[in-house]
């Protein structure tokens, strides 16, 4: 079931910065899918770490490099089981998302892309799923197939079918579209992909936080994800490869940690995952990131779906009352991310207008100018819930867009 | 609504917003150059006719938020009629009444309506898209201007 009120105004208490104002206002943090707030577990394991813990991995005998180390390692085996990884080696830590993709995109421009390969990648990705793929074209002669979408906006799955060839080398597709909030269908693309023996790679950027995640089941190659949009710090992340993949791919960055023997001619190379992770990595933010991963697991992520599933349906209904709103993006299967234009208003002056009454919405291209292109648009307004964010807080970012109606009347 | 907001979106604003004054291409333009907003997408096209060193007509395309709408279209009419020496200095002013936060400069007229903006650091950017794209013009720079 999903949670009561109580619960609601327990879990908010967790979070200090929902206890805060903006310009005057409670605020209300409706842009969840750009970044989400932190629990205070993840703030106090940050301040822990450099009082109590503060050590570099993998390289000192000492007290202090041995706890670091340990907890380190012990964090790696808590995202592994997260996701349901076979093993704590499948999990390279990373600086996000978009470093976890280019980090395969250069792997896969230097040893496994020819002239004439392809990569097929979807109309809904973000700019972080797009570029990299396109430097790695660039490096190696591939080219970029892009999966069409039909009319309420979910993956064309005919067209994909089309698309699948000898030539393609992998496909990188979204979970969760971060401007439409779509769930796309991973689970048929990774099958369909499988059955040519192609290479998938799941971008989960969106959806680690909002529902579970078995990458045994899905079965994908790759799985990337960051932890700031689950309740973590920014700046940390993960990529997860099938042990097969991480020993394929050459390393990513040359440095300390990442060899097992240098001189000034060769080096060799530790073994996956540590062959990927050059230099001090981000300690504190992997300490802090596990702190939030654990208070998500007590919270229960299918109770979180279905309560965000409440928080969205609840929206689109409000919405869908406001004359001059449209939403854009009518999937059926959706996570709770709302993108809307108004007939008048620009989302810029609408997020503007809102954020006057203390509530934060995101108003731009969020980092999908093709999908904005594709839609023939330049902008939407979007808001996005988590399940920290309450039904009354939604009553109030409707009524705020009964501002805007007034203002651009 | 607090009275930065009211002082931001102003009728005149909106109004210029929702209609703005010599919007289209111009087909005798003397110069015709871009201006875009990467962190939101709007573009605009400025086209001028200048003639011994006088802005006979400004006019612009584009699409954009009120904002930036607004400031292009009160911007094309405060044009018309400025050598290009008056305009460079009208640049100036306009940047430091949003940017510096100084008080409007008398030449600025109608402009001044724009300063509210000012309290918005996030979308000072909107406000000078145009200014910054008659910039490039005027010094000669053939290409997009780009606010980031």
């Amino acid at each position: 079931m999903a949670f009561t009120l109580q619960e609601i105004a327990e879990i908010r208490l967790n979070f200090p910065i929902l206890q805060t104002q903006a310009r005057g206002n409670p605020l209300v943090y409706l842009d969840n899918a750009a970044t989400t707030q932190k629990p205070r577990q993840c703030i106090e394991a940050t301040s822990r770490y450099y009082e109590m813990e503060n050590a570099n991995v993998h390289r000192g005998v000492h007290y202090l490099s041995e706890i670091s180390t340990q907890k380190y390692e012990d964090a790696r085996k808590i995202i592994a089981d997260f996701i349901h990884a076979p093993s704590s080696s499948n999990i390279v830590f990373t600086r996000g998302t978009t470093e976890a993709i280019n980090l395969v995109a250069h792997g896969f421009s230097r040893t496994i892309l020819k002239p004439g390969d392809e990569i097929i990648i979807s109309a809904m990705e973000h700019h972080s799923n797009i570029v990299p793929w396109q430097l790695a074209c660039q490096y190696s002669g591939a080219s970029l197939k892009v999966i069409n979408l039909l009319e309420d906006t979910s993956l064309d799955l005919e067209h994909f079918k089309t698309l699948l060839s000898e030539k393609t080398k992998l496909v990188a597709v979204t979970y969760i579209s971060n401007t439409l909030g779509n769930i796309n269908p991973v689970e048929e693309i990774i099958r369909l992909s499988k059955e040519k023996n192609i290479p998938t790679l799941i971008d989960a950027a969106q959806a680690t936080a909002h529902k579970p995640i078995n990458v045994q089941m899905l079965a994908c190659d790759f799985l990337v994800f960051s932890g700031h949009k689950m309740f973590g710090p920014t700046g940390i992340g993960a990529l997860y490869g099938t042990s097969e993949w991480l020993n394929k791919l050459p390393p990513y960055q040359g440095g300390g940690d990442m060899i097992t023997k240098v001189s000034y001619e060769t080096s060799e190379y530790q073994k996956a995952p540590l062959k990927f992770e050059a230099g001090t990595p981000n300690i504190a933010g992997t300490l802090a990131w596990v702190e939030s991963i654990k208070y998500l697991s007590t919270l229960d992520l299918n109770r979180i779906q279905q309560y965000e599933h409440d928080l969205l349906n609840y929206a689109t209904e409000k919405l869908n009352t406001i004359p001059n709103i449209q939403i854009i993006g009518t999937a059926t299967d959706k996570a709770s991310i709302i993108s809307f234009i108004h007939k008048n208003a620009h989302p810029h002056d609408i997020a503007t207008i809102l954020d006057d009454e203390g509530i934060a919405i995101r108003a731009g291209h969020h980092c999908t100018m093709p999908l904005m292109n594709y839609l023939k648009l330049n902008t939407t307004a979007r808001a996005s819930f988590c399940f920290y964010n309450t039904f009354e807080e939604i009553d109030l970012f409707i009524n705020a867009l009964k501002t805007v109606d007034r203002i651009f009347s | 609504m607090n009275s930065e907001l009211r002082a931001l979106y102003q009728e005149v604003i909106v109004d210029h917003g929702r209609h703005p004054r010599n919007f289209g291409a111009m087909a005798e333009a003397t110069h015709v150059l871009e201006g875009y907003n990467p962190l939101c997408g709007d573009q605009l096209k400025l086209f001028l006719l200048i003639k011994d060193n006088k802005i006979e007509k400004a006019m612009f395309e584009g699409t954009g938020c009120a904002i930036s709408m607004a400031s292009a279209s009160l911007m094309s009419q405060h044009l018309q009629g400025k050598s290009l020496e008056e305009t460079k200095q009208l640049f100036q002013h306009f940047h430091a009444m949003v940017v510096d936060k100084q008080s409007p400069d008398e030449h600025l007229g109608k402009l001044t309506i724009l300063e509210g903006v000012k309290e918005y650091p996030a979308r000072v950017k909107c406000a000078t898209l145009a200014w910054h794209t008659l910039h490039n013009l005027l010094e000669g720079k053939n290409e997009v201007a780009v606010t980031e």
